[in-house]
């Protein structure tokens, strides 16, 4: 009975875990970091929408961007992998456990570099996982040298001109199968916020290229990967909002302002539309848009692309609902009867 | 000094007339894509079917249609099945090589050929046996676009009549092959199988070198390739992620996996499958996807030959260093893409032993035969998951593809034991864990699978750089004990590896090493060395790495020890160099061959008597 007054309740989310629960150990990547603003969010978007951290598993490759899944998500298991090849990671541990959530952290050295081949292989399965490129358009760890995202004619520090184009992870992602694509800068917090909790949501491939600068070796004049220079040239398509299955929707939807597209656990993306009609579930006009945008010098930002229908690649392979990793052996043995048959037939 | 007998001991010379029995070797050489596989299996099965040992093996380019292939039946009523160099009775079907063919053979020798190919003008010391194959086959196969198929199978009628082969189990050996769906294939080829043996009938004395005879070696046994016998294996052990990218000669196994995981590894309750394949889209990422696998619990697994095994190079370190479970099979060949894809070698075991970067070195195990291929499939995936490391099963090419005797695989009827893996439950328990620390004295880790539901169950994986609680660390105390750790581990493994198999013999004082498929020459070998020159010589055949204490032993206890090796520069012998003293190593001897076939009994001991001689 005491009659001090009891401290504040702590602020839960619906599973009754605190913010912290959903943190990394301390960043090591520099100060004003774009990559840290992306952890930051990540938390956020894990614990507002009340996903269990013990049901998801971090993967990344090699590089700034890769060390950043230490520093979210610290009840979570996480693998730091290899080179450009955290999706053959992230494909074997999510067939092993489907019933994981698997989100991949990967740079553009990683991902439009050394990794463009599994990247490619990844989104051509649609396989179910959140896959966010932080894309800076230079190597960091190795100390300032171009990536495949760089832009024609931007510069490094050094002044050196990249003279080749860059992949744009979008378009490529949209033209060979993901079924969530979406564009978005560190630096904008709801609307990157709106997209990661789409992805969450979202049954499929989710692909999120994030413009996040470096701060070290190209946040100078002549970058085209710098706060300055995607503040002065983003264009967002849209405004975005996010409602989770288990939140009502109480705003009505005003006809022709705002498209709601629900997803497969009843969760709602809101689109608010801005300047210009964009359908997001059509592929030719979101390679279209990307064109236009390339050719304007726009960072052109939001939800470019959305399918809730395509089939994953583990609805393909036709597993079982139950993890296989851990089926017990009566079920992954066959029979003492199975042998004799395959050994009768090589009599 | 030698110890060689000036001359050979009890050689048995052939006398003219006299007919060998169940001991020949017949050569088919053909053109690849010919349908001649059909009948040269349905050949060697009607042998086997005689009670009969018996091998096949298929010498083949890299190639889908027009290039010349042999085919090899040896039937031995001692059971040497290993390859025989000599050709007593040739089938010279394909023009583009049969001159040579011919030219090869030993005086003596016999030679059914295709009649216009004239081969008799050649040589007047071997028999021939010319047959119009054009004209046999027209009339039993009225359809001109199949004769080019069916007229291979006239042969085996041919050489049935020459041999005393039993028609009646030709005809079973085809209705096996064909099975009940495709009688009509079956029936097909029948006709002509018999066209060929009345042809003979009518046309040839029965007065052949050789002939087989019914006898009673091979009941119960079964007749299977080493890929299928290692996916039978991999299915029995509970293999739950496959990943993969075809290569000759792995592909097969995992085709063959395919097929038996659909049969027999769908949930009879839901008809789902309780496995996923994946063709990968590289050899990167197939052993990505395979460790990926092992770390989140699964029995994962991939199989590759040498250049795939070249690129899974820096996954493996990784495997190695984060301490993940997998099972990558080897089926070596002849590398690279460009060598001899095709041609049977040892040429990975130096490469495999301590592949990636750093101090890495990781198991291998080394299956002879089918029945190892099976057994030590079950083993190896209980060693991965028992070490957390990645494992290589090493087979080749010979073994891998071509057809063998073999006794059927009894049911592995110890259960499954996934290692040491903590459930959230255990964590309670334990208060937490650290995943690298050597609890138990075995430099094995616990380990937790993700999605385990407790707060302390969470680790971070990455390579080296980790203190024992999985935790980022570059000090220097941190790295050593990690990587003493290691090395720990693997001394462990050297007591849980399959223990090697010593054949020995009265009075020997020199012996042999070796491992997997050169099992066979080598044991022949030991016979003719005995036999027909008075050596005596014992055998150790290792069937794991690390070495266990037996091969030490086992070198003290002889004068000369003949590592043989199917490979330029003596892999295997190399690797035991970097295990021990001087002393040992003084009595080490190496016995090379690599020209691509299988390893034969002759070449063995021939080398032997050489450096014997010496």
């Amino acid at each position: 009975m005491s009659t001090t007054a009891a401290p504040p309740p702590k602020k839960v989310n619906r599973l009754g875990l605190e913010v912290v629960n959903y943190k990394g150990s301390k960043t090591t990547l520099c100060a004003s970091c774009g990559h840290n603003s992306i952890s930051e969010r990540i938390v956020e978007c894990f614990y507002e929408l009340g996903v269990d951290p013990m049901n998801v598993a971090k993967f990344s490759g090699i590089g700034c961007s890769s060390k950043s899944p230490a520093y979210f998500l610290g009840l979570s298991h996480g693998f730091n992998g290899v080179h450009g090849r955290m999706p053959a990671i992230a494909t074997g541990a999510l067939l092993a456990n489907r019933n994981l959530l698997g989100i991949g952290v990967t740079g553009d050295g990683d991902t439009a570099s050394i990794g463009i081949g599994q990247f490619m292989h990844l989104v051509r399965r649609n396989m179910p996982m959140i896959y966010i490129i932080e894309d800076n358009g230079v190597y960091g760890l190795t100390k300032g040298q171009f990536s495949a995202t760089a832009d024609l004619g931007s510069t490094l520090k050094t002044g050196t001109h990249n003279d080749l184009p860059p992949f744009d992870c979008c378009a490529l992602a949209l033209k060979w199968g993901a079924t969530f694509v979406a564009r978005s800068f560190s630096g904008d917090k709801k609307q990157l916020q709106a997209i990661i909790k789409t992805a969450i949501a979202h049954r499929g491939l989710s692909l999120i290229d994030v413009v996040s600068p470096c701060v070290t070796f190209n946040d100078h004049e002549g970058s085209t990967k710098s706060y300055s220079y995607v503040k002065d040239h983003e264009e967002a398509l849209h405004e975005l909002s996010f409602v989770p299955f288990f939140e009502e929707i109480s705003v009505e939807i005003p006809e022709g302002e705002v498209r709601d597209v629900e997803m497969h656990d009843g969760s709602h993306l809101r689109i608010r539309k801005l300047d210009r009609d964009y359908d997001p579930t059509d592929r030719i006009a979101a390679l279209a848009v990307l064109e236009e945008a390339s050719k304007k010098h726009e960072v052109l930002t939001g939800v470019l692309y959305l399918d809730t229908t395509k089939p994953t690649f583990i609805d393909l392979l036709n597993m079982t609902d139950e993890q296989v990793a851990t089926l017990p052996q009566s079920k992954v043995r066959p029979s003492r009867a199975a042998l004799d048959e395959a050994m009768e037939e090589l009599r | 000094m030698s110890t060689l007998e000036a001359s050979p001991a009890e050689r048995v010379f052939e006398e003219p007339g006299r007919v060998v029995t169940n001991d020949l070797s017949i050569q088919v050489a053909t053109v690849i894509g010919s349908g001649s596989q059909t009948a040269n299996s349905v050949l060697m099965r009607a042998i086997f079917q005689m009670g009969i040992p018996v091998s096949g093996k298929n010498m083949f380019p890299s190639n889908i249609a027009g290039l010349p292939t042999w085919f090899t039946i040896r039937a031995s009523h001692k059971g040497y099945i290993g390859r025989r160099k000599e050709v007593d009775f040739l089938v010279a079907m394909n023009p583009e090589t049969a001159r040579e063919d011919v030219t090869k053979l030993d005086s003596g020798a016999e030679v059914v050929y295709d009649e216009p190919l004239k081969l008799n003008e050649l040589r007047s010391d071997l028999r021939f046996y010319p047959v119009p194959f054009d004209k046999l086959v027209a009339p039993v196969c009225p359809d001109a676009k199949l004769r080019k198929l069916v007229r291979n199978m006239i042969y085996d009628g041919v050489v049935a009549w020459i041999l005393s082969v039993e028609m009646e189990e030709v005809q079973k050996a085809l209705v096996k092959q064909f099975g009940k769906r495709k009688a009509k294939a079956a029936e097909l080829n029948w006709n002509a199988a018999r066209a060929g043996y009345d042809f003979a009938e009518r046309t040839f004395a029965k007065s052949a070198a050789h002939r087989v005879e019914r006898m009673n070696a091979t009941a119960g046994k079964i007749i299977i390739d080493g890929n299928s016998a290692c996916a039978l294996g991999a299915m029995f052990a509970g293999v739950t992620v496959v990943t993969w990218y075809p290569i000759t000669p792995s592909s097969s196994l995992v085709e063959s996996l395919i097929g038996y995981m659909k049969r027999f590894r769908m949930d009879p309750e839901t008809g789902k499958a309780t496995y996923a394949i994946v063709q990968a889209e590289d050899e990167l990422a197939s052993i990505g996807m395979a460790l990926g696998a092992g770390w989140a619990g699964a029995r994962s697994m991939t199989a590759t030959a040498g250049p795939g095994i070249s690129l899974m190079s820096e996954f493996i370190g990784l495997g190695y260093y984060a301490e993940l479970p997998a099972v990558i099979y080897d089926v070596e060949r002849v590398g690279p893409s460009t060598g001899l894809p095709t041609r049977t070698q040892q040429g990975d075991i130096l490469m495999v032993a301590t592949l990636s970067h750093g101090d890495t070195k990781h198991p291998m195990f080394f299956p002879c035969s089918p029945e190892e291929c099976f057994s030590m499939s079950i083993d190896a995936f209980e060693f991965a998951e028992k070490f957390q490391t990645p494992v290589f099963v090493m087979t080749d090419l010979d073994l891998g593809m071509n057809n063998w005797m073999a006794d059927p695989f009894p049911y592995p009827e110890k259960l499954m034991d996934r290692g040491k893996v903590l459930t959230a439950e255990d964590i309670e328990r334990l208060g937490g864990f650290a995943r690298y620390r050597d609890v138990d004295g075995d430099g094995v880790g616990y380990r937790t699978l993700p999605g385990t539901q407790h707060r302390a169950a969470a680790y971070f994986t990455r390579g080296s750089g980790h203190n024992d609680k999985a935790q980022y660390t570059e000090r220097e105390d941190d790295y050593i004990n990690n990587m003493d750790r290691l090395a720990h581990k693997f001394e462990v493994m050297r007591r849980h590896v399959p223990e090697p198999v010593e054949h020995a013999r009265e009075g020997a004082s020199i012996g042999f090493v070796a491992v997997g498929t050169s099992d066979y020459a080598v044991r022949e070998s030991c016979d003719q060395l005995e036999r027909e020159y008075g050596i005596a010589a014992d055998y150790l055949r290792l069937r794991a790495y690390p070495f266990t204490e037996r091969l030490k032993d086992f070198i003290r206890r002889h004068d000369r020890v003949y590592v043989v090796d199917q490979n330029r520069d003596g892999q295997l012998l190399a690797l035991l160099r970097l295990e021990f003293d001087a002393d040992l190593i003084a009595k080490l001897r190496s016995l090379r061959y690599y020209g691509g076939l299988p390893l034969d009994a002759r070449t063995v001991t021939d080398e032997v008597l050489r450096q014997e001689n010496q």
